[in-house]
């Protein structure tokens, strides 16, 4: 893609300029650059989310200028294809041993978490997750700090609006990896404790799914409403069968966290997304002066590209890595780490907090439906729950 | 239950259906150059995205597209054949692997550059959305639309097989390429318009399944395994072994996925070893 | 659908350099320089010893591909649902308490052995496609039964918190991946050698007719389906070792390692290096994961399609692999 040989192109640059400084005289100590690992499924089933993140990261560092606290910020992109967790943690360890990066970022997916989060205990390095959204992720590693988002916090808010809403009768489709299995335990428990009826729950493979049958299943059940979990990217195959089997037509409403709708494929699924609900931290569509220059800015940069939820986790990495060498300039990575507890800021996607005693990501919750507005789909924010934690709470 | 058996059972013909029209091509090439061409699902991909671009870029409705998803997949497949291709048909069953793997890849990473990596949408004509009741059982109208293009094709097929000189040519390359051309016939020839058809009924194949199977970089890789099975079940170089193989293997599939959910993709596989081990050269194959 | 020999014949390597000699087992000045290669990268690349002992671990997976595949001639396109085991079963194994490195691979080894035998009944006959996707089918229903057994195995997950004891009590596994590269490197130094040794003999000779020509060996007195289940079960240990490699040295396993990419791609190094060579294995591998490091880093988005013109030219100017071809060359030099 030509902006990605643009933004070598400025990677570069950026390197050539930092040889250029250090050859400079200087006056007080010198400072270490700051390398970022960027550790994202550029290719393979994984790569939109690779994209997004990356995207972001980049314009980030665009916007807020590559110097921080007198260091120069260098991002070092590598992919892992998104598919073998030994890949993952083995450039986590050369990035860590080779490059001596200050920081790694990244994580498309919660097995490649898992595989790299030894890797950030033990170079004790701060290792920002930026996608992968298991709850128990943190606990893995000291280091770890989550500025994505957790499932069971995107999915418990919808139970709850469903039970307020007249939806009695719920069949359940989840995507079978841990993320789907959070938000599966997350929606049963909630929403049956608010009085609903989970009618039947299924779980699709993580590769390779087809939708076709379980759809027509869920259709032939007779329930309010389908609730479905998948992982950014499946949201479109799944749209094509809930329309094309007239799930709508039969009045079965589609509920669940954002993923389905995602906003990077939002425009391809056209008006036959119209009147999906959903539960997210991010709406493109969000009414905020932050957000309305974020969505230009990305769109201006990578044109034909809507700027979705994953994105905001990539730009919130790379806030909380900025505010955290702010804190603390030359601080090591548990000095880092302690600065990136507790910290505050007003995001594109809202406000958001990193919780001191999880490192996980505290933030509002926002719930949408799917409107058309000039012609294409948006996720119309109506409703919100402020300080949603990272187990739903 | 009876109302959900057909339902289920038309899902699986029209699947079936979609599988039979891209991997038909493989079959008979492998079984007529007995060329591993794992590259097969990049010329299904070539037509999809054909479509797509043609949708999108220049507004053409669905359906005038198809035509143009099948010439440009032939014509790739005409290209290919005459340099690459050609020049593999006496090696190794391994380096034809290792080439064609290497062809998918590039044509993933070259797909990714020109499209990026997301799945594509398809505006369908609004005549072939949502369902028709049939019988009393609510059929997808799509579905319908592809069960009748694929049966059209397989009796064109049948027809140009068994009833033209060419088809005749093709069945006797296939049954034993040294004498049919110790007959006059021109066997290259022969490959060469085999296997141009066969990668314009996968381009076809591969624009029609954009709303069925879905379409992005990754297509040829994902769905490689179903179009060898296919060929394997059925028999290399019979157009009947690969249509009752794609017909078993969608059925089983949709069905397995829809009353057992929990282990649906398994029932493929063990179905697929079951069957090779009873039929090894397939169930039409040559040498049973 | 096609003569099963004829597939595996033209992947045969060439004899002895001097047509007439007798096989024998005398290390060739080659092999001795290769192993030094192996041990001077150590030294020569401190930074890339992760890599390293991951070409040396998949080098082993490959060894035991081309005992199938390239001696015996059975093509199999789900080998790695024996790496899997091996990794899953050292896995938990370390995951349960016993985190002994080298007892834990001789189990992932009997892991390895006893499925390998187990599915080896279905695999010694047939054609070669039938076998392709007898192998696959395999390979892709162990996928999903591991993928079922979240509660063994982690699920898609994978299977995490694996602490590794120390090597003979005194090597922990390290950051940088130096006690990984030594310990994969010796492992795969000794089962090279005992797949030499068996290559070389009577045995590996018979597999090598089997290959050549399966209706004539009947006729000589060898019981070809014996054979042949011996080699897979062989064949199937050492991928089980390598699994446990694996796991032990990266302390997780995933669910790709029964996936069907990885044993596409184990084929593919193999058939790129040269199958029925030994050597070829290690050396496909090499070049492979060498280039995909480097064609990563370079571009980390489109680095899979020069790696795929890198097949496609090595295909089209060099037949049977990159030894094969230039064994090849060695003879056309000799005859001039």
């Amino acid at each position: 893609m030509k902006s990605n040989h643009a933004s070598r192109r400025r990677l570069l640059q950026g390197m050539a300029g930092a040889a250029a400084l250090v050859a400079l005289p200087r006056a007080a100590y010198a400072a270490d650059p700051v390398k970022i690992g960027l550790i994202l499924p550029m290719t393979g089933p994984f790569a939109s989310t690779g994209k997004q993140i990356s995207a972001a990261c980049r314009l980030y560092l665009q916007r807020n200028g590559d110097t921080v606290a007198g260091r120069k910020v260098e991002l070092i992109l590598k992919d892992d294809t998104g598919l073998a967790p030994e890949t993952t943690k083995r450039i986590a360890q050369e990035l860590v041993v080779q490059d001596k990066v200050t920081v790694l970022a990244g994580f498309g997916l919660t097995p490649l978490a898992f595989a790299a989060a030894p890797v950030a205990t033990e170079a004790k390095v701060p290792m920002i997750v930026m996608a992968a959204g298991t709850q128990v992720i943190p606990q893995r590693s000291p280091f770890i700090v989550r500025t994505g988002f957790t499932l069971p916090q995107t999915t418990s808010p919808i139970a709850g609006w469903a039970a307020k809403n007249r939806i009695k009768r719920v069949f359940t489709l989840v995507t079978d990896y841990a993320p789907g299995l959070d938000a599966e335990k997350t929606f049963h428990g909630k929403f049956k404790e608010l009085g609903g009826e989970i009618v039947e729950s299924v779980r699709t493979p993580l590769r390779n799914p087809d939708y076709g049958p379980f759809l027509q299943r869920a259709k032939d059940s007779k329930a309010d409403a389908l609730f479905v979990f998948v992982p950014s990217g499946e949201g479109l195959a799944v749209m094509k069968q809930f329309d094309e089997r007239g799930l709508k037509q039969a009045g079965m409403k589609m509920i669940g966290p954002g993923d389905v709708v995602d906003d990077d494929l939002l425009e391809s699924m056209g008006a036959s997304a119209a009147g999906i609900i959903t539960s997210f931290h991010y709406s493109a569509a969000h009414e905020s002066p932050e957000n309305r220059a974020y969505v230009d800015a990305m769109t201006k940069a990578n044109p034909g590209m809507r700027p979705n939820f994953h994105s905001v986790g990539g730009w919130d990495g790379m806030h909380v890595i900025y505010e955290a060498l702010r804190k603390a300039p030359n601080g090591t990575g548990e000095q880092l780490v302690e600065a990136m507890k507790g910290m505050k800021w007003t995001s594109p996607r809202g406000p958001m907090m990193i919780d001191p005693a999880t490192r996980d990501v505290v933030q509002t919750i926002y719930l949408r439906e799917v409107k058309i507005v000039n012609g294409q789909p948006w996720n119309i924010e109506f409703d919100k729950v402020e300080n949603v934690g990272p187990g739903g709470v | 239950m009876i109302g959900n058996l057909a339902g289920v059972l038309f899902d699986g013909i029209a699947y079936g259906s979609l599988l039979f029209v891209i991997s038909i091509g493989l079959s008979v090439t492998m079984g007529l150059m007995n060329f591993v061409n794992l590259a097969h699902g990049a010329f299904a991909m070539v037509g999809g995205y054909a479509c797509v671009v043609l949708m999108s870029r220049a507004g053409v409705p669905f359906l005038a597209t198809l035509p143009v998803a099948f010439v440009v997949a032939a014509a790739f497949g005409i290209v290919l054949e005459r340099t690459l291709y050609q020049r593999l048909y006496k090696a190794t069953h391994l380096d034809q692997v290792m080439f064609s793997i290497g062809l998918v890849f590039m044509a993933v990473a070259a797909t990714t550059y020109a499209f990026g990596p997301s799945q594509q949408p398809v505006r369908l004509p609004d005549v072939l959305r949502g369902q028709v009741e049939v019988a009393g059982v609510g059929l997808g109208a799509y579905r319908l639309f592809l069960v009748g293009v694929v049966a059209v094709i397989t009796v064109a097929l049948h027809l140009f097989i068994t009833r033209t000189r060419f088809g005749a040519q093709v069945r006797a390359a296939v049954d034993n390429a040294v004498a049919a051309a110790g007959l006059g016939i021109n066997v290259n020839r022969v490959f060469g318009v085999t296997f141009a058809l066969g990668s314009g009924l996968a381009g076809l194949g591969g624009g029609l399944g954009i709303d069925v199977l879905g379409l992005d970089p990754t297509f040829p890789l994902k769905y490689m395994v179903y179009f060898l099975l296919v060929v394997a079940i059925g028999g290399a170089g019979t157009i009947k072994g690969g249509l009752v193989a794609a017909m078993v293997l969608g059925i089983c599939d949709v069905a397995g996925k829809y009353y057992v959910p929990q282990i649906g993709s398994f029932i493929i596989y063990f179905l697929m070893v079951a069957l090779m081990i009873a039929f090894p050269a397939g169930l039409y194959g040559r040498r049973a | 659908m096609n003569d099963p020999g004829a597939m595996a014949s033209a992947a045969r390597p060439v004899a002895s350099p001097s047509v007439g000699a007798l096989p024998n087992d005398r290390w060739r000045p080659f092999e001795v320089v290769a192993w030094l290669l192996v041990v001077a990268a150590f030294f020569a690349f401190p930074q890339h010893r992760v890599l390293g002992s991951q070409i040396l671990v998949t080098g082993l997976f490959a060894l035991s591909l081309d005992l199938i595949l390239g001696y015996a001639g059975i093509v199999s396109l789900g080998h790695a649902a024996y790496f899997g085991v091996g990794a899953y079963a050292a896995g938990i194994l370390a995951v349960h308490g016993w985190g002994e490195p080298i007892s834990g691979l001789a189990v992932a080894g009997i892991a390895g052995a006893i499925v390998g035998y187990a599915t080896s009944f279905l695999v010694v006959r047939g054609s070669d496609l039938a076998r392709l996707m007898v192998t696959l089918g395999i390979g892709l229903m162990l996928f999903e039964a591991a993928n079922q057994l979240p509660s063994i195995t982690g699920g898609a997950d994978g299977l995490s918190g694996i602490s590794m004891g120390k090597i003979l009590g005194v090597w922990s596994f390290d950051l940088s991946g130096t006690t990984a590269y030594v310990y994969s490197g010796v492992v795969l130094f000794v089962l090279f050698v005992v797949a030499r040794r068996l290559v070389a003999s009577p045995f590996g000779l018979s597999l090598r007719g089997v290959r050549e020509n399966v209706r004539r060996m009947p006729a000589i007195g060898v019981p070809v389906a014996r054979r042949l289940v011996a080699i897979y079960t062989i064949a199937a240990a050492m991928a089980g070792v390598a699994g446990g490699l694996l796991a032990q040295t990266t302390q997780f396993v995933g669910l790709d390692v029964l996936g069907f990419p990885r044993s596409a791609d184990l084929m593919i190094m193999l058939v790129l290096g040269g199958a029925g060579r030994l050597y070829g294995s290690l050396l496909g591998v090499a070049v492979f994961m060498i280039a995909h490091h480097f064609l990563s880093d370079l571009n980390p988005i489109y680095w899979q399609f020069w790696l795929g013109l890198l097949l496609v030219v090595v295909v089209l100017f060099a037949r049977g692999g990159i030894l094969g071809a230039l064994a090849a060359r060695r003879e056309r030099a000799l005859r001039r």
